[in-house]
C-alpha cells in the first residue's frame, strides 16, 4: 500500500475510509507463518530421498518402483528455458523435498485429532476445516443460493494432505474423495489404472521431477452417472522453508458424472525463493463433465523482486469419451514466476475444452501462461478466453496452442486474449500457436493489447470517481467474463483480488 | 456562478493553440447556447472546463462558484457540480450501466461528505428517472454504452445528468443523432432540471433543440473565440444564412 502511504488524503476523505482502503489494499495478506515443530527429509534428491517418501507414504512396492524409474528419466533430462521468464539458476540439491509437521508423524483418524495449530492455519486463512456450509447453509445443497453451498476441502500443509472434510457424505454418493497418498495405499487399482496417463512420467523437466518426489495432493474418483453432490476443493499452503511443494492431483470423472473442483494456494513471505511443482492430470469419461478452477495467490515477492514462488505447474486433461467437457478457470494473482499451461487433450467426439483465465502481474512478477487445445476428435470445439494484466515492472505472456489433427473434422476453436498494460514498465507478449491439418477445422483469434483507456478513465471521473476508482472499475470490467465462470465462493475473492493487486498502480 | 476569462488553451503534444481567449460568465438559472463551425473548439472548451488531460492552459481563468476550476481533478470538479455531456460517451465493456451509476453517484456524495443512497433509494430514483427519458430496465443492466445506439447513448448521458443533479451542465451535441422524438425527450429531460441556481451551457449546430431548450443568450464561437453574443434570434439567424454574414462582420 505504498502507494496510499506517499498520497496526501485530500480533505473530505474520512479516516475511516482510508484505513479500510489501506487494509484490503495492504501488503501480501496470506504472509504470516505457523510456528510448528517440522519434520524434514535430508535436503537435497537422491533415490534415498525417492524411497524414503515413498516409506513416508507407507507406499506399495509399485509405486516406488514408478517414482524411481522417473527419477532416472529427470536426471536425463534439462530444465526448459524457454520461456520468457527469468530467474536465479535453482539449485535442485539445497531443498527441501518432504516436510510434515511431527504432529502428523501418526496419521489423525479424523479431524478431532488433528493438531489444533494445523486447524487454527486453516481457519485463519479462511477456510475452516469443519463440516459446515459455507455461511450459513441449509440441507438440500442444491437447491440453495451459492452462499450456501457446501463445499469439502482437502487440506494440504506443505507435503502431506492433513484431513478431508465431508468424506462419509461423498463416500455415501460413491463419490471418492482423499489425499493421493491415501488413495495410493486404498484404490491402487484406479490409481495404477490412470496415473501418468495424461501426464506422462517423461512429459517435462518439472512432471518428471515431479513423478519422482511428489509427496501429497488430493485424489477424486466419481462413478459413472453421479454428480458430485458437492464442489470439492484443495487448499494449498507451503508453511516451511526451503522446502519445495511437489503435489499430484488425479481427477477421474466416470461416464456420464459430473463434478466442480476449486484449488486454492497460499504461502508465508519469505526472502528466498521457493519452488512450487506440482501436476494435476483430469481425465474426463463419456458425457462426463469437470469444471476445475483455480485461485493461485502465491507470495509474489515483495517489491523488489526478493523471495516469492517459483510456481511450475503442468495441468492437463484428457477428454477420453465423446460429449466429455472440461473448463479450466484460474486467477493467477500470485508467485514471482509462473510457468503453467492447463490444456485440454480433446479426444472424443464433440468434446469441449474451455479455458478462462486471467493472470494480474505486479511488480517484479513474470507470468508465462496460456492452454493448449489438441483436438484429435471429430466436432470438437474449444474456447480460450486470456486476459493477463500487467503493472508495475512485471511481465506477463500469453502462450497458446491450438492444434487440429488430421482427423479432427470439423473442429472448432476461438480464442480471444486481450492484455492490459497499467503504466509504462511493464509488458504484454502473446505468442499463439496454431496448428491445423485438416482443412474443415476453423480457428479463430483475436488479440488485442491496450493501455487502460485514457477516455474510459476521464468517462468515470468526469463522472466523480477518483483515479483509484475508476481503474478498478474498468478493469473489472474486462475481467468480468473470466470472473462469470467462476463458482461464486470464489468470484467474491478474486474480485477482492483484482482490486487489490492493482491497488496504486497506474503509471 | 461559470466565469471563463480570457481562457488560452493549447495541446500539450504539440504547439498547436485551440482556445484563443475565451470570454463567458454563465448565471445561475440561464441557459447559455454556443454554436460554431466545426472545428471551432466548442468541444475542446467542454473537455477543459471539466479537467481531460492532453491540454495545456497557457493564459486565463475558469471559476465554479468563483472556485478554480483549473486546478482541481475531473472529479473533484464533478463533485463541485460540473457536469459534461459528452458528444461522444464512452464504451466501458464489463461494466454495467447501474453500477456504472451508482458508482458515480456515491462517489460525488461522499466526496461532498454526505451519506451513501441505499440500494434501495437509488434503485426508486434511477427508475423513475430512466423511465421518464424512456429508457427501459434492461438497458440499465447492460454495460455503459457497449452497443447502445447513438440516440440511447445520448439519452444515457441525459440521465447520468437526472441522477447526479449538477449546478452547471455543458451538453455538446446532445442533439446530434437523435430523432424527432427522442429530441423530445432529451429537451424535456433538460427543462425538468432548469431551475434557478442551476446553469446549462448548451453545444449545438441546430436551431431545432433551441426550440425545446429556450436560451437566454446565444453566443457564436469560431477560430478558439466567442466573436458574437446575442438573444435567441441569433441562433435563428445562424439556422437561416449559415456562419458567412457573422464571421465577415467580425473579421
Ligand atoms: N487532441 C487533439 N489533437 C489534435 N487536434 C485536436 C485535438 N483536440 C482538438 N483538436 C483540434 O482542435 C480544433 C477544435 O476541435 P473541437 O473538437 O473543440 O471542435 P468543435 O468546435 O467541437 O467541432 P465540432 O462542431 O465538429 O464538434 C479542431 O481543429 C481539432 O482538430
Ligand atoms: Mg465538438
Amino acid at each position: 500500500m505504498v502507494a496510499l502511504d506517499q498520497t496526501q488524503v485530500k480533505d473530505g476523505v474520512d479516516q475511516e475510509t482510508v484505513d479500510a482502503v489501506r487494509e484490503v489494499g495492504g501488503e501480501y495478506k496470506y504472509g504470516w507463518e505457523t510456528e510448528i515443530e517440522m519434520e524434514y527429509a535430508p535436503k537435497g534428491v537422491s533415490p534415498d530421498i525417492v524411497r524414503l517418501i515413498s516409506e513416508k507414504n507407507e507406499e506399495p512396492e509399485w509405486m516406488t518402483e514408478w517414482r524411481l524409474q522417473a527419477y532416472e528419466r529427470w536426471l536425463q533430462k534439462e530444465e526448459p528455458t524457454w520461456a520468457m521468464v527469468n530467474y536465479p539458476k535453482i539449485d535442485f540439491q539445497d531443498i527441501y523435498y518432504y516436510a510434515r509437521p511431527k504432529s502428523m508423524e501418526v496419521k489423525p483418524k479424523s479431524l478431532e485429532e488433528v493438531d489444533p495449530k494445523l486447524l487454527a492455519t486453516y481457519e485463519k486463512l479462511g477456510i475452516p476445516l469443519r463440516e459446515q456450509m459455507i455461511l450459513a447453509g441449509v440441507e438440500g445443497a442444491e437447491k440453495a443460493p451459492a452462499e450456501g453451498r457446501k463445499v469439502a476441502v482437502d487440506a494440504v500443509f506443505d507435503s502431506v494432505s492433513i484431513g478431508t472434510t465431508f468424506k462419509e457424505e461423498l463416500k455415501a454418493a460413491g463419490v471418492i474423495f482423499c489425499s493421493i497418498s491415501e488413495a495410493i495405499r486404498d484404490h491402487p487399482e484406479l490409481v495404477k489404472k490412470y496415473l501418468g496417463t495424461v501426464v506422462p512420467v517423461t512429459d517435462n523437466y518439472y512432471a518428471t521431477l515431479n513423478s519422482a518426489v511428489f509427496s501429497d495432493g488430493s485424489f477424486v474418483y466419481v462413478p459413472p452417472g453421479v454428480r458430485c453432490p458437492m464442489e470439492l476443493s484443495t487448499y494449498f499452503r507451503i508453511n516451511a522453508e526451503n522446502t519445495g511443494q511437489f503435489e499430484r492431483t488425479l481427477i477421474i470423472a466416470d461416464k456420464g458424472s459430473y463434478v466442480s473442483y476449486l484449488e486454492g494456494c497460499t504461502a508465508p513471505a519469505r526472502d528466498t525463493a521457493q519452488l512450487h511443482a506440482a501436476v494435476v492430470e483430469i481425465i474426463v469419461e463419456e458425457d462426463a463433465e469437470v469444471k476445475y478452477s483455480t485461485v493461485q495467490n502465491w507470495y509474489p515477492g515483495d517489491e523488489d523482486g526478493k523471495g516469492g514462488i517459483y510456481n511450475f505447474v503442468t495441468k492437463r486433461a484428457d477428454c477420453r469419451g465423446d460429449r466429455s467437457k472440461v473448463m479450466w478457470t484460474q486467477v493467477e494473482t500470485g508467485s514471482a514466476v509462473t510457468w503453467k499451461y492447463p490444456s485440454c487433450i480433446l479426444r472424443g467426439e464433440e468434446s469441449q475444452g474451455e479455458f478462462y483465465s486471467i493472470a494480474i502481474a505486479n511488480n517484479m512478477q513474470q507470468a508465462d501462461t496460456g492452454t493448449k487445445m489438441v483436438h484429435l476428435g471429430k466436432n470438437t470445439k474449444s474456447r480460450i478466453v486470456s486476459k493477463g494484466i500487467s503493472a508495475g515492472k512485471a511481465q506477463n505472456t500469453y502462450r497458446g496452442l491450438v492444434s487440429m489433427h488430421k482427423k479432427a473434422k470439423d473442429a472448432r476453436n476461438y480464442t480471444q486474449c486481450d492484455s492490459l498494460l497499467i503504466g509504462d514498465k511493464c509488458g504484454a507478449h502473446t505468442v499463439p500457436y496454431i496448428e491445423v491439418k485438416n482443412n474443415s477445422a476453423r480457428v479463430e483469434h483475436e488479440a488485442t493489447t491496450s493501455k487502460v483507456d485514457e477516455d474510459q478513465l476521464f468517462y468515470c471521473r468526469s463522472r466523480g470517481m477518483d483515479e483509484e476508482e475508476a481503474v478498478a472499475l474498468v478493469v473489472n470490467g474486462f475481467c468480468k467474463d473470466v470472473l462469470q465462470a467462476l463458482p461464486m465462493e470464489f468470484a467474491m475473492e478474486a474480485q477482492q483480488l483484482v482490486a487489490i493487486s492493482l491497488e496504486g498502480s497506474v503509471g | 456562478m461559470l466565469n471563463i476569462n480570457n481562457l488560452h488553451v493549447q495541446l500539450e503534444e504539440e504547439d498547436k493553440q485551440i482556445l484563443k481567449g475565451v470570454n463567458l460568465t454563465v448565471e445561475p438559472g440561464k441557459v447559455h447556447a454556443i454554436m460554431g463551425p466545426n472545428g471551432s473548439g466548442k468541444s475542446t472548451l467542454s473537455y477543459v472546463l471539466s479537467g481531460k488531460g492532453g491540454y495545456e492552459v497557457t493564459e486565463g481563468s475558469a471559476t465554479l462558484d468563483g472556485q478554480d476550476l483549473l486546478e482541481q481533478e475531473a472529479e473533484e470538479r464533478a463533485a463541485a457540480g460540473l457536469f459534461l455531456a459528452f458528444q461522444y460517451p464512452v464504451e466501458i465493456p464489463g461494466v454495467g450501466n447501474m453500477t456504472f451509476l451508482r458508482t458515480a453517484v456515491n462517489a460525488q456524495r461522499k466526496a461532498r461528505g454526505e451519506d451513501e443512497l441505499s440500494a434501495a433509494e437509488f434503485l426508486k430514483e434511477v427508475r423513475a428517472q430512466a423511465k421518464s427519458l424512456k429508457i427501459d430496465a434492461e438497458m440499465l443492466k447492460r454495460p455503459v454504452n457497449v452497443g447502445f445506439s447513438g440516440g440511447e447513448k445520448k439519452r444515457n448521458e441525459i440521465l447520468q445528468m437526472a441522477m447526479l443533479q449538477p449546478k452547471m451542465c455543458i451538453l455538446d451535441e446532445t442533439d446530434s443523432g437523435l430523432d424527432v422524438d427522442a429530441m423530445k425527450l432529451v429537451a424535456e429531460g433538460v427543462n425538468a432540471l432548469r431551475s434557478e441556481n442551476r446553469g446549462f451551457l448548451v453545444i449545438t449546430h441546430y436551431q431545432r433543440l433551441l426550440d425545446h431548450i429556450k436560451p437566454d443568450v446565444v453566443h457564436i464561437m469560431a477560430n478558439g473565440r466567442i466573436v458574437k453574443t446575442g438573444g435567441p434570434e441569433l441562433a435563428l439567424e445562424v439556422e437561416n444564412n449559415g456562419y458567412a454574414d457573422i464571421l465577415a462582420e467580425v473579421g
